[in-house]
This record gives C-alpha cells, structure tokens and sequence, in this order.
C-alpha cells in the first residue's frame, strides 16, 4: 500500500519544545519519515509516550498520548488490546522504560503485544535535570551522584532477549537513514519491538556516546548487522567478527589466512538467545558496538491470540447474547 | 421426603456452617443458599473466612464460615445471630458461639477429641462441660458416619473425608425441609467426568439427612417461598452482580468491553467472572500490577472501548496517580472498588467502609471524579451499568464503590432483560463537527467529544499535562488552568443533574433521619423498619451517590430533628456532609471490626435518640 501522506503531514501544529542540539529532533524527524513507509493508514497510527524523554506524542499529527512517568509500556499495550487495528508506537526514555517503568517493560515484552518501543538511551535524566539513570555508566559523576555511581547499569538489548523479547535493534541518533530503515523494519515486525537508539543530551550527558558515535571513526567502532549478511565492518570494511570459545572476537580478513568464509553470517531469525545475547553486549573498545536489528524471531502477539479465543468462544458457545447468560443457568420463577 | 407434619413455620431462619477452611463449608453455605433461592425463599449471605488459605488445621485463625438468612418475608440482611450451628469442630463452635442465638447447634461429635478440644482453646470438652446447656446440643457422628457409607465406594481416604460437609448439609436439608435435587443437580454437573464423585455425594447427603430424621430430636422448620416480585430470579453475589452490569453497560453501548486487572481480594472474582465471556467479546487483561491495570484500562477507553479496571484499597491507592491521568484526560473509565479492612493489607477478607476519602481525594492536584456506590448485592449489577453510563455520557473516570459484604453476599436478583435498559449515550464522534472537535464541550454536561483513533480527519493528542481550554494542546498560561480546574469540577458537579433523587423509607417528617451509604443498607433498613413497626418517628435516606450528592439531600435533611450517620469507619462519609452540607448538625454511629452492622444494636443506638 502506498501511504497518501508523507512526513510533512506528521508535524502537528504544537511548538516544537527541546533544547536545540538535542538528539530528539532527528530522531522525530526519522520517526516521521519512516511512518508514512509502513502501509499504515494515517489514522490508524497511535503513538503514547511516558515522561522523560519525550512529548514527543504532541509533535505529532497522530492519535496520541502523552502519559504518566514509565506507564507508557502499560498504557499502550491497552490500547492495542483493546483495538489490534491500530499502529501503536511508544515512545520512551532510559530512565522511564528501565526504571520506573522496568516491571511494565519486561512484561510487555514478555507478552509479545505488537508495539514499536522506540527506547531514547541517553544515560541520564535529563528532564529532571542531570541525574544517573539505569543506563548510565558504572562509576560516572551526575548531580545525584558526585562521587560517582555504584550501580550497574542495564543494556536493553540484554534486558529484552532476557524478558523473552522477539525483536531487538539499535542506532544511533546522528544517522537518519539508518534510524529511518531500522524503524520502518520494527514498524513490520509483528510482536513487539524494541528500538534502542543511543542519543545526545547536549545538556547534562553531553558526548556520552562520542566514542562510538562520532562520524569520523563510527565505521570501525560499530558494525551494522543485516540478515543473512557476513558480520564486516571497518572503515575499509576488512574487519569482521568470529565466535572464538564462547567469546566474540574481531579478525582482520586478510590476515592470518583469514577470508570472508571464516566470518560468522547474522541470523536474526534463530530463536536462539545465546549469540544475539552476545552481539547486544558487545562494548567498545574491544568490540564494535552492534547496530541494526539483531534479533528479529516470529512468535504469535498476545492480540492475535487473543482474538483467536474471541472467535472460537464465539463459534463454539450457546451464549450469544447477555439475554443467553441472563435466563440461562439455575434460575426460578416467581409467579 | 414427607413426614415433617411437626415442623415450625417461621418467617424467616438463618443458619450458620462453620468448620476448618479446608472443610469446605463456603461450598456448603452455597449449595444451602441455592437450594433455598431455588425453592423460592428470599435470602442473604454472608461468607466470614479467614485470609490464610489453609491455616493451621483446627485452630481459631482457621476457622472459614458461612451464614445464610432464609425468608418467607423480604430478607434485608444475613441475620445478626444464626438459629442454628453446625460445627464441624471444636474450634468453630468456639468461634462461633456468640453469633448464635440460644437454638440448636450440630456439632460433628467425631471432631471433638482431646487433641481438637486443646488446640481450639478449651480447657474441658465443651459438650461435657454443661457450658453448652442453654442451647440444643445434636451430637451428629458426621465424620465416622461419612467413612461408613463411602467404605466401599472406592474412593481413598482423603477423598472420603473431604464429602464429610455433605453429610452436614444433608442433616441441614432435613432440619430446614429443603429438597435435595438441587444439589444433586450441582453434583451431576460438577462431576460430569467423575460419575463415583456423583453416587458418593448424593450417597453421603442423604445419609445426613436420614439421620436427621432418624434420631427424632430435631423438630424442622418450613419455611414457605417468599411471597416476592413477580419475575425470573437467580441466586447472585455482588461481584457477579458487578460484572454482569459491565457486561450490559458494554452490550447497551455496542462497544467491545475490557477490563484491565490485577488480583486482589475480595475484588478477583469481578476478573475471574469476565474472563469466562470471550464470545460476548469481553476482553480481561491480568495486568503486572496494579498500575498496568488502570494503564491498560485508560489505553482502552482512548481506543475505544468500554474500560474497566476492578480491585481493593491497597490497590486504590496503587492507581491514585492513573485516576489523575484520566481525570485529566477527560476519558471515561470505569474504577471498581471492592473495599475490605485497612489500611494497609488489613483485614483482607473484611468488610469495611473506608476507601470513601481515598475515592473522593486521593489524588494530587484538583481532581474531582465521579464517585457513587452499591447497596445491596443484587443492585451491584445497577450501579454497574449507572457507573459505566455516566463515565461515558460525561466523559469521566467514575469510582464504584461496593465492599466484601456485598461482593462475597448473595441474594435473589430479578433477571433484567437487557432489552429494558436505559439507553447509553456514548459521546463518540466520527466526523468534523468545528476546530478542535474532540475538544468542543456540550453545553448541557461540559462533557468534551469521544474521538476513536482510527476516526480520518480527527487526530488528537491528549495527555497528563494542563491542556489548553480550546485546543487541547499544552498550556501553561495561569488563567487557563483556572478554568480548566474550575471546568472539571463543574463537569463532575452537574453529574447531580442526571441522577436519581434522594428517596426515603419512612415518614417524610421526623425525629430522627438515619443517614447510611453503601452495603449497610440491609441492615439499616431493618433496623429502621423495626422501629418503624414500634411507632417510633425515624426515616432511612440511603446514598448510592455520593460525589456528587443527590440535588435533593438538603431538602431531605432540613426535615428532621436529628440526623445520625451510619458507616463502617470512623465518619469518612459524616465528615464529607459536614464539609458539602455544613449548614446541618450530625450525630455520628461508627462500627470498624470487619464485620457488618448488627441490627440490634443499631436500634439500640437510634432509640437513644428518639
């Protein structure tokens, strides 16, 4: 189906309202490019974010809503229950997906509701101005903690192949096309998908993710999965992973009699957890950060299964009306 | 079964089942109340168990009853104090003494050995004591008589005690002259794949009744069918009274109905009920808390559906912020709450009246919703159907309350067609009707327009920040929150316009007003009516609503010389008419153990008024 509306059509008359330089505004901009791509009627999309990262919900020529901090897992998966038509997307921050909203995170995934979950990583609160979030790198100093962090931080790739999640995939916030492609293939995905995008806060986590980010050396730093492709990355793409033991490791082709035959091919589509567990944990500096969809595994949605008791119920049972209900069973009468 | 030319006629009988909560005597209390609704008396339940599943095996912690009010007459409440006792063990009876009168009480005497009587409490065997003399004592061999008839029956030992409460229902049957085919129907069905359950049960209910007749010390009472409405009744209890009037509100409305739920006693079986009825298109989603619950309910309403969220206090108090959110939202949703015994996880499995307050504000900012409750087990299914119609006619989160003595009670409900339901008004709109459509405003309720993603042309946005008064957009300008707040309230204020009336039981005039709101009804009406039959001047004005008031409660109250509230709590609902209705003077009457008013002493409370 060919969309009748483009991403013009999706700006929404509400003042456009984050800091200038923020990450957000490219990832609003690919959103809105990847949106009328998809065959989804304009009005049939919906998109709910929690608080944090976003209202980005308002910015938007959508249904829409922008809800309570870290219920936007929750809030959506009722929407789409209630209504499977709809293209729901969520939209959601480090801090209100990973902590407030971790326990209504996990079990979406865990469910399998087609969602979108478009996950901003920054590593910080930025709305609350400046404190360590789930994400934020062990040991680094934020208002709220000057002596730096004790925590640990979460991965959300980790985090949702561990909940049983069926689609995860992560970009970055200075790489429209890819944010666009990677977007528009969680958009397909029926289940629900998890979208990491590694954004700048220009303000209180400036260059968080510089090192591996940053355009001039980004191609040796991360490696773009694609199914069914060889794992090459490098600025001369000469560069490439292989399983040595139960660790990932990175060869030069060329070297050490190494060809592109020894190079480990990407299966998205295995529903084995281990190596796609392996790819989301990759961290720099030994290992090229993993963009791309790295897991992507068909399983029934929790609507679709749904639905399928709804239809049975309804060809298998005497009960079709409440009045059925209502006069059957035990009943008496007062004459 | 014949021979009963002695029996007693009575108006009306209560009787009490009680044993080890793994005896199974809530079973027991049912099949009893559904062979007497069956059989045409008017009843009322009431089911008093402990939290703990299991707890120790024949102690007082757990000790599981179940006492039922049968009538020839109206039958307001359960019974202030049973009739009859039956005792499956020494710390039932222990337990249950006080809350009967000087009648009769079976005990299963097999039950009554030395290690049972210590671990209730008792010093001394108390059928040996005399402590028991002023009562009528049948010593029934239930446990022992209950082994002989199923020795053969190939059943395991296990198994065999298990159908001991049977053989206590039986001796029940006999007692209160009620036929055993009901219940033999409810085993046929229930075991349907197991046909030696069936010959065991029925084995073992007739055997109690035999020996009821048998021993000739018990003269049985008759009870005839109660001389009621004339209509198609069943047997129903105040959570499925619940669902099933979401379920019409939904059919009414031609929207699909979804119920977003986390469980909690009393309120899971509000859950459980929705979740058998997929082919009517009822969707229950058991959420991961009780925040996703509400979250997941508000996404429905704004993706159009009928949508409901159910549970208990703690659980209220777990959605207080979501509740914000919809208010703000202006979406219509649907909040059932089940009250039980706080504050924290307090009495789980109680009664009590206390969630009022957190209904009314327990939220931040100004965010006034619609609050309104149930009264009797049966209107359940009512102020379900009224709830789900106000939330969507003014576009509103309404909180129905009802309690654990309403959602666990049962009695009689009058089947409703749902051909004669009121009409639903839903304000969803499907076309351009002006700028900013899913905010223009009827003028009549100041409801906002309910626009269903999918709708072409219409989108919108909605959200938890002040939005602006036209738009809807986000606003921060100061005398546009004004109005805002001032519109929501108004909005909630001129629900009053749209619902029934105050109405009063008793004289127009008098001296003393009895003010009760919520599942106390049964008993205050029966207080007050007894009263009533001894001339005395006082009147019942009941509330089912409650924010906001009937238009007419004023004019109601201005009429007498004293009013008195009555609430399971320490004056939540007295403290909110000295607040909205200060011009009044009034006398408080609060009870907070769990459990539901004794008509008894309510009367003596009023009369030192009178």
């Amino acid at each position: 189906m060919t969309a009748t509306y483009t991403a013009k059509d999706l700006k929404s008359s509400s003042e456009v309202k984050w800091c200038a330089g923020c990450g957000d505004h490219a990832i609003l901009n690919a959103l809105q490019k990847a949106m009328p791509e998809i065959g989804v009627n304009h009005e049939d999309l919906v998109v709910v974010s929690g608080i944090g990262s976003s209202r980005l919900p308002y910015y938007m020529e959508t249904y829409g809503m922008h809800t309570i901090h870290g219920r936007a897992s929750a809030i959506a998966s009722g929407v789409k229950t209630a209504n499977p038509k709809l293209h729901v997307w969520q939209i959601t921050g480090d801090g209100d997906c990973l902590a407030i909203g971790g326990n209504h995170f996990i079990h979406t995934v865990r469910r399998n509701i087609d969602l979108n979950i478009i996950l901003f990583n920054n590593q910080i609160y930025g709305l609350t101005k400046g404190q360590y979030s789930p994400t934020t790198k062990k040991g680094q100093i934020t208002k709220s903690s000057p002596h730096g962090t004790i925590e640990n931080p979460f991965n959300p790739g980790e985090l949702t192949i561990g909940a049983q999640g069926t689609f995860f995939a992560r970009t970055t916030d200075n790489n429209i096309p890819q944010m666009t492609e990677v977007m528009k293939e969680a958009a397909l995905f029926k289940g629900t998908s998890v979208v990491e995008i590694l954004q700048n806060c220009i303000i209180f986590n400036n260059a968080t993710h510089e090192y591996v980010t940053n355009r001039d050396t980004r191609n040796d730093r991360q490696i773009f999965l694609e199914h069914g492709k060889p794992m090459l990355f490098g600025e001369k793409n000469d560069k490439g992973l292989v399983l040595k033991g139960l660790s990932l490791k990175v060869v030069n082709l060329g070297k050490n009699g190494i060809t592109e035959a020894d190079i480990l091919v990407h299966d998205a589509t295995t529903p084995d957890t281990t190596l796609h567990t392996m790819l989301a944990n990759m961290k720099s500096p030994y290992l090229p950060v993993a963009m791309g969809v790295i897991r992507k595994v068909k399983a029934d949605t929790y609507e679709s299964l749904l639905e399928k008791q709804i239809e049975t119920a309804k060809k298998e049972s005497e009960i079709k009306t409440l009045n059925d209900l209502f006069y059957g069973g035990d009943t008496w009468e007062v004459k | 079964m014949g021979g009963k030319e002695f029996a007693k006629e009575l108006n009306k009988v209560s009787i009490r089942f009680s044993g080890d909560s793994g005896d199974g005597m809530q079973l027991t209390g049912t099949l009893f109340s559904d062979a007497s609704a069956l059989y045409g008396n008017d009843i009322s339940t009431f089911p008093d168990y402990p939290s703990e599943i299991r707890a120790p095996q024949g102690t007082i912690a757990g000790v599981s009853g179940f006492q039922v009010h049968i009538g020839k007459d109206k039958v307001n409440t359960p019974g202030d104090y049973a009739d009859v006792l039956v005792a499956m063990n020494p710390a039932a009876l222990k337990a249950n003494l006080k809350w009967v009168k000087r009648g009769t009480i079976i005990v299963d005497v097999d039950s009554f050995d030395e290690k049972h009587i210590l671990k209730a409490g008792y010093t001394e065997d108390p059928l040996n004591d005399r402590s028991l003399e002023s009562y009528q004592v049948i010593h029934a061999p239930i446990t022992s008589q209950t082994k002989q008839v199923l020795m053969d029956s190939g059943l395991d030992s296990k198994a065999i005690i298990r159908s001991k409460n049977m053989f206590a229902l039986g001796v029940s049957y006999w007692l209160f002259d009620r036929p055993l085919k009901y219940t033999e129907q409810y085993f046929e069905k229930k075991f349907h794949k197991k046909p030696e359950l069936i010959e065991a049960n029925k084995k073992v209910l007739r055997e109690g009744y035999i020996f009821a007749q048998n021993i000739h010390a018990l003269t049985p009472y008759r009870i005839e069918p109660a001389n009621i409405e004339k209509g198609i009744y069943k047997n129903i209890n105040g959570n499925t009274a619940t669902a099933w009037g979401l379920m019409a509100a939904a059919e009414k409305m031609q929207l699909p109905l979804f119920l977003g739920s986390y469980p909690i006693t009393p309120s899971s079986d509000i859950l459980h009920e929705l979740s058998h009825y997929k082919e009517l298109g009822v969707k229950t989603f058991q959420a991961e808390d009780e925040i996703a619950g509400i979250c997941t309910t508000i996404g429905a309403s704004y993706a159009g559906n009928l949508a409901v969220t159910n549970t208990s206090g703690p659980g209220l108090a777990l959605k207080g912020e979501a509740i914000g959110l919809a208010i703000m939202m202006e979406i219509p949703i649907v909040i059932v709450n089940v009250q039980r015994g706080g504050p924290s996880t307090g009495l789980p499995t109680k009664t009590e009246q206390a969630d009022l307050m957190q209904a009314l504000y327990g939220r931040n900012g100004e965010s006034p919703c619609v609050v309104m409750a149930a009264s009797t087990p049966s209107n359940c299914f009512d102020f379900a159907f009224a709830a789900c119609k106000i939330a969507v006619e003014h576009m509103t989160p309404v909180i129905l309350l009802t309690d654990g003595f309403l959602a666990n009670g049962s009695q009689p409900w009058k089947v409703v067609n749902t051909n004669t339901l009121p009409h639903i008004n839903t304000r969803i709109v499907k076309e351009r009707i002006g700028n900013n459509t899913p905010f223009i405003r009827d003028n009549a309720t100041l409801a906002r327009n309910w626009v269903i993603p999918g709708t072409k042309e219409l989108m919108h946005r909605v959200g938890g920040l002040e939005k602006d008064y036209e738009t809807g957009n986000p606003s921060l300008i100061p005398s546009n929150h004004h109005k805002m707040c001032v519109t929501r309230a108004e909005k909630v204020k001129r629900v009053a316009q749209f619902v029934p009336p105050l109405e009063i039981h008793g004289n127009e005039y008098g001296d003393l007003l009895v003010v009760g709101w919520g599942g106390t009804y049964g008993h205050l009406l029966s207080a007050v009516d007894e009263l009533l039959i001894q001339g005395e001047k006082i009147t019942l004005a009941h509330f089912n609503y409650i924010n906001p008031l009937p238009i007419n409660a004023a004019e109601v109250f201005g009429k007498f010389k004293k009013i008195i509230v009555c609430e399971l709590n320490l004056g939540q609902f007295v403290n909110y008419l000295r607040m909205t209705l200060p011009e009044f003077t009034y006398l408080q009457y609060n009870k907070i153990e769990g459990l539901p008013f004794i008509v008894e002493d309510l009367k003596e409370a009023f009369l030192k008024h009178l």
